[in-house]
């Protein structure tokens, strides 16, 4: 789903010292924010909103559609699996370096439940001039504004600087969508362009990949049947081969995972790639003005 | 977090999966000892690497001093970029079957999943792709684990005769292993029947998972030490990772994605990256250190600062590049290109304590450094 005004948001985490600074962000934005969790200062009121105990607790006092999750890595399965178990449509799921058995364990308490996992390790979701949820400078109207181009990105902080590129270009976002650099992702690059190419506020799409895993060829299967125009760029094509690139997902490969692989898969399915992140936008003015 | 094939066999032994009688040794005259007591063996390299045989890795040797010869020489030859210093000898297995099993998280299911083979051995990655069929795979639930009549579906029609329970045994067991150890990767190949019907590890892989390595602290102990130059350790001892590179033109970014972008924007405009160095995530309060370390590398001819903060905020990164660049004077220009998070302050304070101006398209401050790496004035 992308994220509308509408949803609301349980704000898990939310009276330490990051959820506090980025909650305050949020509901100044205009996100509907209607509570937050904190076992130990359940019952008090925290920047106006009701603090519960669990997101279970919540779900009966301030029903909720949204978790984004201020939790650190060896809390965030037993956070995850509360916001699932209470009904969560979606859980946002900031935290990296989440143990991978753990985050095994998180998704299949989202496949039980019904619920969709964005993340781990994600800078969240961003729909310029409507809401955010998670930790993006949404309001700064130099990188972030309203328009028709959906972004993808493993990386926030690539996923930002295409923002600003695209709004700097007079490209304004439909909505901005990180997926995360966790290894195992709970939503795909496949399903964001999904979402994107039945959203009717989306007209194009920028993919930001990496090299590692195998996301950015399965998402190249999707967009060769799509009628919405996608250009990529995908990171890592100066890293070398066998190294880890910071995320554990990013490892360097010289055959499948790889950059050429990567390319190569997306060029094939008819999306034009960048070589750098700036391109994105000329690459993307060009076919939506070719129509 | 690899572990040799020692440590790893050492695990599995733990856990009560047979592995062939061995020693780990460190010379060619402690090799010769081992064989003696051991008899016709096996010398392998201990490296945290794949393809060791063929690169010379592993050899056979019937006497002890063909122990010694082997031992002197695999020793100091350099495998996947790591030089042998330690080798593990051991017994020779007659195998009548080779079998290829394995437990992993699996990011397609979103499972941990159990692949088998009845064909293992070298080459059981190409076998596999010409016949996909012979490697099934199993995915588990992992709120209930393994149900007993799925892992000896999984090897059904494979025709063990009397060690079909002895395998299925040994795939249950190493899936329990993988629960309790936090293994992102189990891997035995060959898993090894002998005429006298037992089944043993002769070859075993163990990746521990990066996450997890703060709650299974004895096992992290255990793992390989990963190579790294004197810099990538001393910024792996502050919490930063690094990869040094070949380049002259030092990268300062944050978040992965953004450090990996502005290497590639250097190597498009025609200059080389000297490195990569993530102050992301929670890194974001260490600029400081992160540039005092990536100053030190020798050769360096410009450095990029590319900041676009989310999560990290510029303002705090933009702090702590301006104070070493204060007390350290590099000689080297820097390029800056700041946006998100912090980017007024950040940009204010770049102006007022450096006089510098950071460029508003990432490109700019790129091709700057390239052209000043060049010896081109900008």
């Amino acid at each position: 789903m992308i994220l509308r005004r509408e949803h609301r948001i349980l704000v898990q985490g939310m009276t330490g010292r990051q959820g506090t600074f980025w909650t305050e962000r949020m509901v100044e934005y205009g996100a509907n924010v209607v509570g937050g969790v904190s076992p130990r200062k359940a019952g008090t009121v925290h920047l106006g909103l009701p603090v519960f105990a669990s997101a279970r607790d919540a779900g009966q006092a301030a029903p909720f559609d949204v978790a984004l999750m201020f939790v650190p890595p060896g809390r965030s399965r037993g956070a995850a699996r509360d916001a699932c178990e209470a009904g969560a449509r979606l859980v946002v799921c900031l935290a990296e370096h989440i143990p991978g058995q753990d985050v095994l364990e998180i998704h299949a308490a989202a496949r039980a439940n019904g619920t969709r996992i964005v993340g781990p390790n994600t800078a969240g979701l961003v729909t310029p001039g409507e809401t955010f949820a998670g930790i993006m400078p949404a309001s700064n109207r130099r990188v972030f504004s309203p328009g028709k181009v959906g972004v993808i990105s493993r990386s926030g902080s690539l996923g930002t600087l295409v923002s600003f590129c695209l709004t700097q270009n007079g490209l304004g976002q439909s909505a901005v969508y990180g997926i995360g650099g966790d290894p195992i992702p709970g939503t795909t690059m496949r399903d964001v362009l999904e979402m994107m190419e039945a959203d009717p506020g989306t007209d194009a799409v920028a993919l930001c990949g990496e090299i590692g895993g195998s996301l950015e060829e399965d998402a190249a299967e999707f967009a060769a049947d799509m009628a919405k125009p996608v250009a990529a760029f995908v990171a890592g094509r100066a890293s070398p081969v066998g190294r880890r690139m910071g995320h554990a997902g990013a490892i360097a490969a010289g055959g499948p995972g790889g950059y050429h692989s990567k390319r190569a898969a997306l060029e094939h399915a008819g999306v034009p790639v960048a070589n750098v992140p700036g391109q994105l936008a000329e690459l993307l003015g060009a076919r939506l003005s070719g129509g | 977090m690899d572990f040799e094939e020692n440590a790893a066999k050492c695990l599995l032994e733990k856990w009560g999966i047979a592995v062939p009688g061995g020693r780990l040794v460190e010379s060619p005259a402690e090799a010769e000892q081992a064989a003696r007591e051991i008899g016709p063996c096996v010398v392998k390299a201990q490296v945290p690497a794949g393809g060791r045989g063929k690169a010379g890795g592993i050899l056979p040797a019937a006497t002890p001093t063909e122990a010694r010869d082997a031992a002197e020489r695999i020793l100091g030859i350099e495998i996947g970029g790591h030089p042998v210093r330690r080798l593990r000898v051991e017994t020779r297995v007659h195998a009548v079957r080779e079998l290829y099993a394995a437990v992993m998280s699996d990011p397609e299911s979103r499972c941990p999943v159990l692949l088998f083979s009845p064909l293992g051995g070298v080459d059981v990655e190409q076998a596999a792709m010409r016949d996909p069929s012979a490697m099934r795979r199993l995915h588990v639930d992992i709120r209930s684990g393994t149900v007993p009549g799925e892992v000896s579906g999984m090897i059904a029609g494979a025709r063990f005769g009397s060690a079909a329970g002895a395998v299925a045994a040994t795939l249950e067991r190493m899936y329990q292993i993988y629960r309790a150890t936090d293994a992102a990767l189990l891997e035995i190949n060959p898993l090894a029947i002998t005429p006298e019907g037992q089944v043993i590890a002769v070859d075993g892989k163990f990746t521990l998972d990066d996450g997890a390595a703060s709650r299974q602290p004895e096992l992290a102990a255990l793992a390989a030490d990963p190579r790294r130059t004197r810099l990538e350790a001393a910024a792996a001892a502050e919490g930063l990772q690094m990869v040094e590179l070949d380049g002259d033109i030092g990268v300062l970014a944050n978040g992965a994605g953004l450090t990996m972008a502005t290497m590639d924007a250097i190597s498009h405009f025609g200059g080389q990256p000297a490195n990569f160095l993530e102050v992301g995530g929670d890194a974001y309060t260490k600029g400081r250190t992160a540039l005092r370390i990536l100053l030190r590398k020798p050769g360096l001819r410009s450095v990029v600062v590319n900041f676009c903060g989310a999560f990290a905020r510029t303002d705090i990164l933009v702090e702590g590049v301006i104070s070493v660049l204060k007390e350290l004077e590099p000689e080297i220009p820097v390029y800056f290109s700041v946006h998100g998070t912090g980017e007024e302050r950040a940009v204010e304070l770049l102006r007022r304590e450096l006089g510098a101006e950071p460029c508003f398209w990432m490109d700019d401050a790129v091709r700057a450094a390239v052209a000043a790496a060049r010896g081109e004035t900008s």
